[in-house]
């Protein structure tokens, strides 16, 4: 392979000289605007194996994938199938050639059922469509493969999981010999990833390579044959052998650099009860959303929300926000209620608010950051710009905001630094000193760098004696900064565990609806 | 009471009903590939006009109805190229194509303002059946055309849902991105449909001129039908055997306030009566401008929407 090369082991299908690889690329190239996604990558999966992307978000694996699919063109390099060269000028070539890749996207019609959406595209069909006979075909390649799924289901009406499922069904119909797995993982709860291993195994247990994705290491030391580290578009390492890799390698291949693969806890003593929540619930056109809620965040404390998105995260964080009223039950910020008073009113008892939507709720995109500073500031009729930026020149400072000056838009920052902004003004307090901090997916789509930076600053705010509210689909996330866990599922807070104890399994079994034991 | 009155009301509802089934199905087929045109009407006027030019210097229906329908066809091909090719903003485009059909329709019909179509589609004879009182004149008193397009829209209806194409048009307007991923090329499909819907729009914007109104009006030939058959595509939910029965619906009330007033029923005002279709049209230009109602109803998810290949 290339000189970066870095053998900690031989696998068992890395004998060189062996069968010829049976996709690979040669030195891809491939810009976007402003960004070089790939520097000359080499890659390459043998007949039965699982070789795996590693990177961290923006190294350039989604980008790399789609050229192998057909779906981008590289500007320049080659692809190889089974040793000849092949031109992919299409995800139809690419399919032609027995490439398929499930996307982190699904790409599935809600409204279509299991089968139609398997069929979808397949050019051997009649012009006729005969519904039942084709749910038999689509039923026939899913049990070959040991892939439970009902053709006849709506799939909008199907979990991630299973739509997942059709997927990787829909390829194998089509005839993929090799599978592209985006982030497979991405959505899945812990047991979910486990059925999802199985399935990878049977298939290269058919002779069929998988082009695994990640930026998790367990999972991918687990499931691994070979792995490919890609950092800014440039292969840093290869790693081989299942089992027998050193996480702590791979990670500092990924990043550049040691890190500390946990963050670790800040030490802390708990104060007095800053949000107090109280039997909540939450209907919305007559579907519960939130059910009996209850819970407190002391101040110099961190709760940790875990959750598989959509289980009614958002609609906490808007509640505690002020921005929608709770069907019944009640809300205190610093002791006050702030229950049906408006997100102005949760803001002067004290609240910051960091939603996940950084550009969309958080920011507004065209306006500059000191505009955007201002708009937690006072309320007066006049606005005046000159006394709050010296506050903006500081907090860019002192965030280390790359950016050219106060005046900067929002939208031309990276996601890193919007982040830090939205962070900067909401930590520095508005009106009212900042008490509470709800903060939503706050390192979702940032590089490795800035995740640190963030957390660093969450810890921070902790230890100058803040609460803070963390809402995380990234369970690594949550398990790692968190005092205390509780885990949303379906509306309900069905499990409690402190941080500092806290089981994987156990967390990841209540995400997915499992356990209800353990109740604090 | 004239029952007289009442059996003609009904045949003519019937008939009103084929210009909206052909240009419902028009719009249909457009909006399953996810373009909203909002042009119909200025489509269903040009193509009325051109059928009128070329039916009464060729004095031939047929080629009256070929070039009509080419010309919705041709008017159809600038909202793909504006909308498809250039991803411009769809409903702008269709306001524009609007203003454009009415123009040049007014243009192409100046030297023949008023005047009456010489060679005009005639009723089939079904013989006796054709005498059977009430029935007979609804039933078996149409011209071809009027049966044909309820067959279009039976066989649209199974090429919909029972056909491997039917099934891409319809991804394509739900989830084009799932259509590209597919190898499928969505500015193909979508430029296809507009097309084909055109060319149905147009259908109904001839037969409209060569059966219905006898003598060339910028006006008042088409009075707004176009603006129904859009409403229509919505109420009846995208499929095209509702249409049917909805395009049958509008059309007797479209006829309503002439039979109304010829049997000197007073006691509804006949401006509302007239007015009801247009109400209409509009409570369903509201409901597609709201996400929430367009799912309920079953509008294609795309609509509206320009595809654009992007990773993220
Ligand atoms: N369609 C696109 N247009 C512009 N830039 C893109 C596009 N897709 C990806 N990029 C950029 O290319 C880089 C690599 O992205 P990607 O391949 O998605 O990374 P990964 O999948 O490893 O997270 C990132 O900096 C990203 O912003
Ligand atoms: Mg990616």
């Amino acid at each position: 392979m290339t000189n970066t090369s870095h053998e900690v082991a031989k696998g068992p299908h890395h004998e060189s000289g062996a069968a010829p690889s049976a996709l690979s690329a040669h030195s891809i190239v491939k810009r976007f605007p402003g960004v070089l996604a790939n520097d000359s990558v080499d890659f390459d999966v043998l007949p039965g194996e699982v070789h795996t992307l590693l990177g961290e978000n923006g190294a350039g694996k989604s980008t790399l994938a789609a050229m192998l699919c057909g779906l981008y063109q590289p500007d320049s390099g080659y692809i190889t199938r089974n040793g000849e060269r092949i031109a992919l000028s299409s995800p139809r070539a690419g399919l032609q050639h027995g490439i398929a890749m499930v996307h982190q996207h699904f790409r599935l019609v809600e409204r279509f059922t299991v089968a139609e959406n398997v069929i979808l595209g397949s050019r051997d069909l009649s012009f006729r469509l005969n519904r039942s006979e084709l749910e038999d075909r689509v039923s026939a390649v899913a049990e070959s493969f040991g892939l439970p799924i009902e053709p006849g289901a709506t799939v909008g009406d199907l979990s991630v999981g299973q739509r997942q499922r059709v997927e990787i069904v829909k390829a194998l119909y089509q005839g993929a010999e090799i599978l592209l797995l985006d982030e497979p993982t991405a959505v899945l709860v812990p047991a979910e990833v486990e059925k999802l291993f199985e399935n990878v195994h049977a298939m290269t247990q058919a002779g069929k390579s998988i082009v695994f994705i990640s930026h998790k290491l367990g999972e991918v030391v687990e499931i691994s044959d070979r792995v490919t580290v890609l950092r800014n578009g440039r292969v840093t390492g290869h790693v081989s052998g299942r089992g027998t890799t050193d996480t702590r390698e791979l990670a500092r291949l990924m990043v550049g650099r040691d890190i500390e693969l946990t963050t670790q806890r800040a030490s802390h003593a708990t104060g007095h009860e800053v949000l107090q929540i109280r039997d909540l619930s939450l209907n919305v056109g007559g579907v519960s959303v939130l059910s009996d809620i209850s819970f407190n965040v002391h101040a110099g404390e961190m709760v940790g929300i875990a959750g598989v998105a959509g289980n009614g995260q958002k609609e906490l964080a808007e509640t505690i926000a002020g921005l929608t009223s709770p069907t019944s039950g009640s809300i205190a910020i610093t002791g006050s209620m702030s229950t049906d008073r408006g997100p102005i009113h949760a803001r002067e008892l004290g609240l910051a608010y960091v939603p996940e939507d950084r550009l969309g709720m958080g920011l507004v995109p065209s306006m500059s950051i000191l505009d955007n500073l201002l708009l937690t500031r006072d309320r007066n009729f006049v606005v005046d710009r000159a006394s709050v930026e010296p506050e903006a020149v500081r907090l860019i400072e002192q965030f280390e905001i790359k950016a050219n000056g106060p005046e900067h838009i929002a939208r031309k920052l990276s996601g890193g630094n919007a982040q830090k902004v939205l962070l900067a003004r909401e930590l520095s307090g508005g009106r009212s000193a900042t008490k509470l901090l709800v903060v939503c997916s706050p390192t979702r789509g940032l590089d490795v760098g800035a995740i640190e930076t963030v957390r660093a600053l969450l810890n921070d705010a902790r230890s100058a004696g803040q609460a803070i509210l963390l809402i995380s689909e990234d369970l690594d996330e949550v398990m790692s900064l968190s005092d205390r866990i509780l885990v949303l599922y379906r509306g309900s807070i069905v499990h409690e565990t402190p941080g500092e104890s806290a089981q994987l399994a156990t967390v990841g079994a209540a995400m997915a609806g499992l356990s209800t034991e353990g109740n604090a | 009471m004239n029952e007289n009155i009442w059996v003609l009301a009904s045949a003519d509802s019937v008939a009103i009903a084929t210009t909206l089934i052909l240009a419902a199905l028009g719009a249909l087929f457009t909006e399953r590939s996810g373009v909203l045109n909002l042009g119909i009407e200025g489509i269903l006027l040009t193509a009325a006009i051109s059928s009128f030019l070329a039916a009464d210097t060729s004095g031939s229906i047929w080629l009256g109805l070929l070039i009509g329908s080419l010309a919705g066809a041709l008017l159809a091909c600038i909202h793909a190229l504006l909308t498809v090719v250039l991803r411009a903003n769809q409903i702008v485009a269709g306001l524009a194509l609007v203003i454009f059909g009415t123009g040049l329709a007014n243009f192409l019909g100046k030297p023949v303002e008023g005047k009456t179509v010489t060679t005009i589609i005639h009723p089939l004879s079904f013989g006796p059946l054709s005498d059977i009182p009430l029935i007979g004149p609804i039933i078996f008193g149409q011209d071809i055309i009027t049966y044909a397009s309820i067959a279009i829209a039976i066989l649209s209806s199974l090429y919909l849902f029972r056909s491997r194409p039917g099934l891409e048009l319809r991804a394509t307007g739900d989830d084009p991105a799932t259509v590209d991923a597919q190898g499928l090329s969505v500015a193909s499909i979508r430029i296809r449909y507009t097309l084909f819907g055109g060319l149905l729009v147009g259908l109904g914007g001839s037969w409209l001129m060569l059966a219905q109104s006898a003598a060339w009006h910028q006006a008042s030939t088409t009075n707004g039908i176009g603006w129904i058959a859009l409403a229509l595509v919505v109420f009846a939910g995208w499929r095209p055997i509702r249409l049917i029965f909805g395009a049958v619906l509008f059309g007797f009330t479209l006829q309503l306030p002439f039979t109304l007033q010829a049997e000197q029923i007073t006691f509804i005002p006949s401006a509302l009566m007239q007015m009801l279709p247009y109400l209409a049209t509009l409570v369903a230009l509201i409901a597609l401008s709201r996400p929430s109602m367009r799912n309920k109803l079953g509008a294609p998810q795309a609509l509206g929407t320009p595809f654009v290949r992007d990773e993220r």
